[in-house]
């Protein structure tokens, strides 16, 4: 990397504030320790950067991906050696699977007792050297700047990803010149940006040869940009084919637009997996082929040629073998492609894809999100539903944790516009919601940002409330309280008889009154005509609120694709269940 | 399974700390097979090294195999030596064989006709060195434990492309 020169010298921890406010940083989320203590102070004599401590160093990586996810900048987390750095690796491989651009700072003890089993020692960029996109441990200051403002380019360049930097103690306390990021060029990590001319064409010509075309976007969309979402928009209102996206991918094409066929995999909708596995051209776009989209391998769009558009090579032909893989950032390879169907004036055979539109249309018909309502218990779905209903007029932010109120809140939550959409995808994460919250709040202070959560996942970072009250977040935890790892005890009535094997919440704290007793407020609903003057009271109180939705204990999540089965192997009920037992290979995949 | 190809590839990378674990790591952590791996630094700065990894698998196990070390960030280039054409490979063997009498005099035989030097004896034993084709070590291996109590070291592969093109 090129740098810029300046001369004055300055310890180890101002170079590390100078180098995050040169590289645009505003927020850290982080979490004090011996082995920080020279940059915390540098951190407490300066202005420029602020600092959210959060209460433990897991919910510092979350906050960090949430901030980055709705942003698009980099988050930031600063933490110490030995437990500070062990903390954040589910965070960190949580944000790597995601792709989120993250750098993570961690203190380190001094390089003369680096290998010594020091107190709080531990081989940080061992630990996390599967965990992230690439770690460094600077081992003289010199060299500090310089691998900070790297880290930052491998972080939000190409596919974006996690990065550590260790810092030994002693580097922080030594002193040496400052450089600045000047003109970033990597010597050896060079991401593909632009993609292959002639492939591209290629694309172009097969998709208007397509007679049962399907579109199917992910994440990589999001990540791209807001540009990217702006030209995948135009490029599925040019060419009409039907739309699905994965769980990542939702807001990269609003969900009202009449193409979208909402999402695609184990709980998508039936017609997006439908449209999938009876498609002629499935055109993969900033997707990676999850396990969880595709269902069983030999049985995926069986009919199908396909097109793979990805920054990541790795990420072509990896599960599913492709007709055509194109590598490049997804907004540039969009908009060549949308400059090449115009000026070629090219069109789709109109007439095939408007009879596959026609069938598609049959499977929409079916309603597979629809559900019943109760007039005692109110329903998970119908919870959410009202939530996105009644929060129609502002702008909406959602975080969820992991399990079946995420995939419900990904049914019944529709989101118009990318990076208001922030779950744990690809690592599945119990407890990212609210850290992630609080990211989100502090890079969109006006907004409403609402961790959709469960009972269960929530006490796997409960502690972060106090965070979110200490800064006066008002974010809401509106937690959908079945009293059971639903997800898990779901599983185990499709596989395991029925025998719910540590599934149930117990011992579960009055969610009400821990509000109270952080200084937040609580807020509960048990009965269907209780819930709109809840959810009502959650979004206008102006503090953060737990609002307890008490919901149908036994409601199971539908439609569902069981692992080891076919898109069209889809149940759409609980009466589909006891039809269709899962395969033994079904049962040993996860 | 079906289609397993044996490719041999050649990945410049960064002479750092951590590289051949980021390496390493890579193979074990996605489950591909390593059968030969060495690694030294090759420029005159010694900022630069040349790991040279033998593996085998389906011929998509094998295109991510090199994708995926290509997304490593210290790494500069990897290079097919397989599929790019014609190309050299050779390991070096130390066999020590323990032997007295004929065996003695039959190992020593072997060795002068596989082009093995001595490089150490004594009145019980010798070791002998041996540069060639891994399949060449392979067959003088093999005629020396039926010689005697053998001890081997190998040194793994190393592998370059022929022609005057220069990495």
């Amino acid at each position: 990397m090129e740098q810029e020169m300046t001369s004055e010298p300055m310890s180890g921890a101002e170079i590390v504030m100078k180098a995050l406010v040169d590289q645009g940083v505003d927020v850290v989320f982080g979490y004090p320790g011996g082995a920080v203590l020279p940059i915390y102070d540098a951190l407490f004599k300066q202005n420029a950067l602020r600092h959210i401590l959060v209460r433990q160093e897991g919910g510092a990586v979350h906050a960090a991906e949430g901030y980055a996810r709705s942003t698009g900048k980099v988050g930031v987390v600063l933490v110490t050696s030995g437990p500070g750095a062990t903390n954040a690796v589910t965070g960190l491989t949580d944000a790597l699977m995601d792709s989120v651009p993250v750098v993570c700072l961690t203190g380190q003890v001094p390089t003369h007792l680096i290998g010594n089993d020091a107190f709080q020692e531990c081989d940080t960029t061992g630990i996390t050297r599967p965990c992230t996109k690439h770690n460094y441990l600077v081992k003289d200051t010199e060299k500090l700047a310089k691998t900070l403002h790297e880290a930052f380019y491998v972080a939000r360049s190409g596919r974006p990803g996690p990065v550590v930097v260790d810092i030994p103690k002693d580097i922080q306390f030594a002193e040496c010149p400052y450089v600045g990021p000047g003109n970033v060029k990597h010597k050896t990590y060079r991401p593909q940006i632009k993609g292959d001319r002639r492939k591209i064409e290629q694309a172009v010509e097969m998709i208007a040869k397509a007679r049962r075309p399907v579109i199917y976007g992910g994440g990589g969309i999001i990540n791209s940009g807001p540009k990217a979402s702006k030209l995948f928009t135009q490029f599925v209102k040019m060419t009409g084919a039907p739309t699905t996206l994965t769980l990542m991918g939702l807001g990269a094409l609003p969900a009202s637009d009449e193409r979208f066929l909402g999402m695609v995999g184990m709980h998508g909708t039936y017609e997006a997996n439908l449209a999938m596995h009876d498609c002629d051209l499935m055109v993969c776009i900033a997707a990676r082929f999850d396990d969880r989209v595709t269902g069983r391998l030999d049985a995926f769009a069986p009919g199908a040629k396909k097109i793979h558009i990805d920054i990541d090579p790795t990420s072509i032909n990896k599960n599913v073998a492709v007709d055509l893989g194109i590598v490049g950032d997804v907004a540039n390879v969009l908009e060549e492609m949308i400059g090449i169907w115009k000026a070629e004036k090219k069109s789709v055979d109109k007439k095939a894809v408007a009879a596959w539109w026609k069938k598609i249309d049959g499977w929409r018909k079916r309603d597979s999100l629809k559900f019943k309502t109760d007039k005692k218990l109110i329903k998970p779905q119908q919870a959410i539903k009202r939530l996105y209903e009644l929060t129609l007029d502002r702008e909406v932010f959602i975080t969820t944790e992991v399990g079946q109120h995420q995939m419900w809140a990904a049914q019944h939550f529709r989101f118009e516009k990318p990076n208001h959409w922030m779950t744990s995808g690809g690592l599945g994460t119990m407890g990212y919601g609210l850290p992630a919250a609080i990211g989100v709040q502090l890079g969109h202070p006006g907004a409403l940002v609402v961790d959709i959560a469960g009972e269960a996942s929530i006490m796997m970072n409960i502690q972060e409330i106090a965070t979110a009250v200490q800064y006066r977040l008002p974010v809401k935890l509106f937690i959908i309280n079945n009293e059971y790892m639903g997800m898990v005890r779901q599983w185990q009535e499709l596989l395991h008889g029925g025998r719910y094997s540590e599934s149930y919440s117990a011992a579960l704290p009055d969610f009400v009154k821990l509000a109270e007793s952080f200084g937040a407020v609580g807020l509960r609903a048990t009965r269907p005509d209780e819930l709109d003057d809840v959810i009502r009271t959650m979004i206008e109180t102006d503090n953060m609120v737990i609002a307890d939705i008490a919901v149908d204990p036994k409601e199971n999540c539908f439609p569902m694709i069981p692992s080891g089965a076919a898109h069209n192997e889809i149940l759409l009920g609980p009466e589909d269940e006891a039809e269709k037992p899962v395969s033994e290979d079904g049962m040993v995949l996860v | 399974m079906r289609d397993i190809e044996r490719h041999t590839i050649a990945v410049l990378v960064d002479n750092e700390p951590g590289v051949l674990a980021r390496v390493i790591g890579l193979f074990s952590g996605r489950g591909y097979n390593i059968e030969s791996l060495t690694v030294s630094a090759v420029s005159k700065d010694e900022a630069l090294s040349r790991i040279t990894i033998v593996t085998t698998g389906t011929p998509m196990i094998i295109e991510q195999i090199k994708a995926q070390l290509d997304r490593l960030v210290p790494i500069h280039s990897v290079h097919d030596l397989t599929i790019s054409g014609a190309h050299i490979e050779r390991e070096v063997a130390l066999v020590k064989v323990v032997a007295n009498g004929a065996e003695r005099r039959e190992s020593l035989r072997i060795a002068d006709i596989f082009g093995a030097t001595v490089a150490d004896t004594t009145i019980e034993s010798f070791i002998f060195s041996l540069t060639g084709k891994p399949e060449k070590l392979d067959a003088f291996i093999e005629l020396m434990r039926a010689l005697g109590k053998t001890e081997i070291a190998r040194s793994g592969i190393v592998g370059i492309a022929r022609g005057a093109k220069a990495l």
